[in-house]
């Protein structure tokens, strides 16, 4: 399909609750234009659907392995100074954030 | 020749020989970025004090008369997504802020422990998703040959930095084509290895069933000189193959007689350049002289790749970019009266628009009532797209294909529509979903003088081989000779 044709795979309102999901708040002015490419892009998608994979395995995995098991074995990792080196903000040895729990 | 314009192997030899100092070369690069970059921007940061210091020591090793390895104070330029220890990384995000990461990914480690010299960390489409580099958050990088023109992308940075003599070899990532299309439209070389062959700790996780490190270089004997290093299992990327490692250099300047070679039908349909097709018919040529026969074949379900992978990696991106919440590192808004708030304002002013495209895509297709429709369905054509891979590696050595259908494109040409941009990667992005080794050469120029790129392809651990045929194929050619 060309570039000017609209198509409304997804509605406004799927591009808020998605908005949610994904923890963006989005701008009023900006949905419209996420509604649109996001349609084309799942517009493009469908030609999967021309494909019969009723009795194809999905692959979640290139290489032939299994669970990857180690030994339970105490090794040395970062301490938490470094570890909130980057926090934005920070008491004592834990991360700070906006209260929670009211 | 100048200092900057030579290889990694030329430039050992001169440092073990005691010719050049690691600190001369250094400068001499250090020169080259403060004149050469403020047109390219291939460089988010240059690390210039790091890298003397780094390449004094390599010089002490050398006057001790130690037996140096082949990086030895050679300096490189890593695409910053790589994670260097007390070094900003950035993903040219602004939601990374100042991060200054507490650790090294084990690629740096491994480069490290050869003494190697960081030049800077060079500029990508945020977070790596992109075509073109235009989708950092710091500015475009610009295409050495023709300056308003993009350098691919997403490992842009790297590849211009190679191209424009600002580093002598870089590190970039490749997901769906981001090492091989810059380095073909940039003229130099770019390998993607085997999925699992080099260790993603500390790569920013982009796609993690489709990221992989590799190595862009001027030429093929170069790149195999760097898998060497960075290849391996680690304990800490537990999608790292335990497999036991070749040395990748072994078969340069073997004979590649007898070796069968498939040209996939798919990858030369109509839309490909004139100029492009010849490229590989001349390419085709070079390497049935050299006693390499061809046969053309056929991957069916080429056509699906795109689609496929655009609900994969934004899936698994939509998952991996959650961390990025304004509690841990990087950037947090300053405006907000809830937890839910400083989440949501952070993001939507930390991500750029293309990232937040692929997040909001990602997370519709793994949301409730449409993972099988949409999620499930691309793991499914994944699987018949390795199957076909399968079949004909079963009777082929390689496959030869264009890197890219045409040369790059001007810059803004496809910012307008994120589709089109995609469409950017369709040679390329089948390798990333079979999890397969494939190299990008230099294969000669358009008739306005931009670079064009030949891929080979071969079944998982075969980078030896295929190094083996792009080095017989470099060494019939002098495109990978020729600079901006």
């Amino acid at each position: 399909m060309s570039q000017e044709e609209k198509s409304n795979k997804i509605s406004i309102e799927e591009v808020d609750y998605i908005a949610r999901l994904s923890r963006l708040k989005m701008k009023p002015a900006d949905k419209p234009v996420m509604q649109q490419q996001l349609s084309r892009i799942l517009d493009y998608i469908e030609k999967l659907n021309k494909l019969d994979t009723e009795n194809v395995a999905p692959t979640t995995h290139i290489l032939p392995l299994g669970n990857v098991f180690r030994e339970d074995e105490a090794k040395a990792s970062l301490s938490p100074e470094a570890a909130l080196e980057n926090a934005p903000d920070k008491e004592g040895s834990f991360f700070r954030v906006p209260r929670v729990i009211e | 020749m100048e200092l900057y314009q030579q290889t990694i192997h030329q430039l050992h030899s001169l440092l073990k020989s005691k010719k050049i100092s690691s600190v001369e070369l250094t400068k001499a690069f250090l020169q080259r970025i403060s004149e050469q970059d403020s047109r390219i921007g291939a460089y988010i940061s240059v690390t210039g004090d790091t890298a003397l210091h780094q390449a004094a020591q390599a010089d002490k090793l050398i006057a001790h008369g130690n037996d140096i390895s082949i990086l030895t104070g050679i300096p490189l330029a890593i695409k910053d997504n790589m994670c260097t220890k007390g070094l900003k990384t950035t993903c040219a995000s602004r939601i990374l802020g100042d991060f200054t990461p507490p650790y090294d990914a084990t690629a740096i480690e491994k480069l490290k422990q050869q003494h190697y010299v960081l030049l800077g960390k060079t500029n990508m489409d945020e977070f790596a998703m992109g075509s073109s580099t235009e989708n950092s958050g710091v500015r475009p990088t610009h295409n050495p040959w023709d300056l308003n023109r993009v350098p691919g992308g997403s490992s842009g940075g790297s590849a211009a930095a190679v191209a424009s003599q600002q580093a002598v070899a870089a590190l970039g990532s490749d997901t769906g084509g981001s090492i091989r299309q810059p380095a073909a439209c940039c003229g130099v070389v770019g390998l993607k290895p085997t999925y699992g062959l080099i260790s993603r700790y500390g790569l920013v996780a982009f796609a993690s069933s489709l990221d992989q490190i590799g190595p862009i270089t001027r030429d093929v004997r170069d790149a195999a000189l760097l898998l060497n290093v960075i290849a391996g299992h680690d304990h800490r990327d537990s999608t790292s193959a335990p497999q036991s490692l070749p040395d990748f250099t072994a078969k340069l300047g073997k004979p590649i007689e007898g070796l069968k070679i498939g040209l996939p039908r798919e990858y030369f349909s109509a839309g490909l350049g004139q100029e492009v097709a010849a490229g590989i018919d001349n390419a085709r040529n070079i390497l049935e002289k050299l006693g390499a026969s061809f046969a053309e074949v056929s991957l069916p379900h080429t056509e699906y790749g795109i689609a496929t992978y655009y609900i994969l990696a934004t899936a698994e991106a939509s998952s991996n970019l959650a961390r990025y919440d304004g509690v841990k590192y990087g950037y947090r808004h300053q405006d907000y009266d809830n937890l839910l708030q400083m989440y949501e304002n952070s993001r939507a002013a930390g991500f750029g628009d293309e990232v937040k495209r692929r997040i909001m895509l990602g997370t519709y297709v793994l949301s409730s009532g449409y993972y099988d429709a949409y999620y499930l369905k691309a793991q499914k054509v994944r699987s018949l797209i390795i199957r076909d891979f399968e079949e004909l590696f079963a009777e082929y050595d390689l496959l030869l294909t264009p890197t890219i259908p045409a040369p790059a494109f001007k810059l803004g040409e496809r910012t307008a529509d994120p589709l089109t941009m995609y469409l950017s990667d369709i040679f390329t992005i089948s390798a990333n979903l079979a999890g397969l080794p494939a190299i990008s050469v230099p294969s000669g120029f358009s008739s306005s003088k931009l670079p064009l790129g030949l891929q080979l392809m071969g079944p998982p651990f075969s980078e030896t081989k295929i190094l083996q045929v792009a080095h017989a194929f470099e060494q019939e050619t002098d495109y990978h000779l020729q600079h901006p």
